[in-house]
């Protein structure tokens, strides 16, 4: 019987390993979501974003160890509303600069924010250097629980994921009882329409890509708590990223959790079992294999046409 | 009150409206007839800035919209009603119409709204796409009202919709000129609904108004001359 209790807690560490994925890949989704499903942008760059966050906590970090170090055990809060209005911030202007002269030009907007995600690449590269760096993790997120003999919980995947869970039902909130969401989700239907009843589409459409970009910037902040932050942190995601809107359904913000759950677990759990990349195959297999026979993705609003 | 002036507009190189002028009173129904591909829609949608405008005037109220962005003009008190309605469908009706509230209303839906269309309140909860086409269009008109306009548009209203509906959709467009000093302008194919309610009759024929008659001195045959094919 003692196999079996192990096998228990290794499936119990490696599912917990698996929820702190789905929590970064959530967030990074939830961003990409709002983008790509409702103003129809596919961001090449939103991994960028993520890595902004990152380095954003980064410097907070080495800012408060330097010059205020009694704050040291809460930088991190501060980090993250920082990561989260230092992304938005840039969003808004790349969306000001670029993504506005490039709408109902998908192939167009794929390609520049590529070429966006190379530059900001390479700037990454140039400030803050090729070798990976990560900040100090204050002392109460590090260590784990002990729940039982055999199975720890680390505290930081904690955090995290309470971090996600705040984020996604603050974005819940804002998408289905907020005049801003209402404006989105009218947008999303019918751009002309919106207009003429007086929605001024062009503040939505900045106002959504800014957001979805500083989330991705929380993202990042969470992100330093389970890896260390390089140039190209952020572009190791993208792909996933886009695995998981598509997989839940463009339109839908339920799809995409219940997408970035499966994903992130099926990922996780096979990784202990083979290798990392046979993990990976299955697991585009089967999306793949689900996307031929439901190509809408999982979930999706069904109305009289 | 609501007043166009050598209005012209078109798509790409081909001029569609040709220098139409067009003066409303406040309270008056104005119904402009025609064929299809005669530039009614076109005419509708260049007053919503929908499509660019080429040359001419807009003025609501004494103020010239002209070169206002669509969202500005509502807010400057025109509202529309497209053809085929247009309704946000995997949106609730409530929020349908909420939609077109402006941001002092703080999401809540005047009472008289309400009333004048009662459906409407039994259905809040109900998905736009889930009605039927006479319940859509009460609702584009209720989303059109709650901007709180100064002028209605309304392209088309009765296309597609059975007939016990479209007399429903006339009185309440008379309750709702009388209720609130509206201008209504009207496009329509149908002689016997636009009888009903308008007070002046235009015909537009490839872009230019060629009639125009008080309702005492129309003449039904006259005018279904222009419309038959």
């Amino acid at each position: 019987m003692e196999w079996l209790s192990e096998f228990g807690a290794i499936a119990a560490m490696q599912g917990f390993n698996g929820l702190s994925v789905f929590c970064v890949l959530l967030l990074m989704a939830l961003g990409l979501a709002i983008i790509f499903g409702q103003m129809g942008v596919i961001n090449m760059a939103h991994g960028e974003f993520l890595t902004i966050g990152a380095y954003t906590t980064f410097i907070v970090a080495v800012l408060t160890e330097r010059f205020a170090p009694a704050f040291g055990p809460y930088y991190f809060f501060l980090a993250i509303v920082m990561s989260f209005f230092i992304a938005g911030a840039i969003g808004w202007v790349v969306e000001w600069a670029m993504i506005s002269r490039l709408y109902h030009r998908p192939l167009d907007t794929l390609l520049a924010t590529w070429g966006l995600s190379l530059i900001m690449q390479q700037i990454f590269r140039s400030v803050f250097g090729a070798r990976e760096v990560s900040a100090n993790l204050p002392e109460w997120l590090m260590g784990s629980l002990q729940l039982t003999d055999t199975i720890e919980i680390p505290r930081n995947g904690l955090f995290v994921m309470g971090l996600t869970i705040l984020l996604t039902a603050t974005i819940f909130l804002m998408m289905y009882r907020s005049r801003w969401g209402l404006q989105v989700r009218a947008t999303v239907q019918n751009r002309a329409m919106s207009r003429a009843v007086g929605i001024n589409t062009k503040r939505v459409d900045r106002m959504t890509f800014a957001l979805g970009c500083g989330v991705a910037g929380v993202a990042g902040a969470a992100f330093t708590t389970i890896g260390s932050t390089g140039p190209t942190s952020g572009s190791l995601y993208i792909v996933d990223t886009f695995l998981v809107v598509v997989f839940g359904g463009a339109a839908s913000l339920l799809g995409t959790i219940a997408s970035a759950f499966s994903i992130a677990q099926a990922q996780s759990i096979m990784e202990f079992f083979m290798s990392g990349s046979m993990a990976k195959v299955l697991t585009l297999l089967t999306v793949v294999g689900i996307l031929m026979l439901r190509p809408q993705g999982l979930f999706s609003i069904k109305v009289r046409k | 009150m609501f007043k166009i002036s050598q209005l012209a507009s078109g798509y790409g190189q081909s001029q569609i409206l040709h220098e139409l002028d067009l003066s409303v009173e406040k309270k008056e129904i104005v119904a402009v007839m025609g064929r299809n591909g005669m530039g009614k829609s076109t005419l509708f949608r260049s007053l919503m800035g929908l499509l660019p405008q080429w040359g001419g005037s807009i003025e609501v109220d004494g103020k010239d919209v002209s070169k206002l962005d669509t969202h500005q003009r509502v807010a400057s008190g025109i509202a529309y009603v497209p053809q085929g309605r247009m309704i946000f469908p995997s949106m609730t009706v409530l929020e349908n119409i909420q939609t077109g509230l402006p941001a002092s209303a703080k999401g809540v839906v005047p009472e008289d709204l309400y009333a004048l269309f009662p459906v409407l309140h039994d259905m809040r909860k109900r998905k736009g796409g889930n009605l039927s086409g006479g319940q859509q269009q009460q609702l584009a008109i209720a989303r059109a009202l709650a901007t709180n306009p100064k002028v209605l548009l309304l392209d088309e209203p009765t296309e597609g919709i059975q007939p016990s509906i479209i007399k429903d959709i006339a009185r309440s467009l008379k309750e709702i000129r009388n209720m609130r000093d509206l201008t209504i302008v009207v496009s329509e194919q149908v002689l016997s609904f636009t009888m009903e309610i308008a007070d002046r009759f235009l015909v537009i024929e490839k872009g230019r108004f060629v009639v125009e008659e008080k309702r005492e001195n129309v003449d039904e045959a006259t005018i279904s001359r222009y419309l038959s094919v």
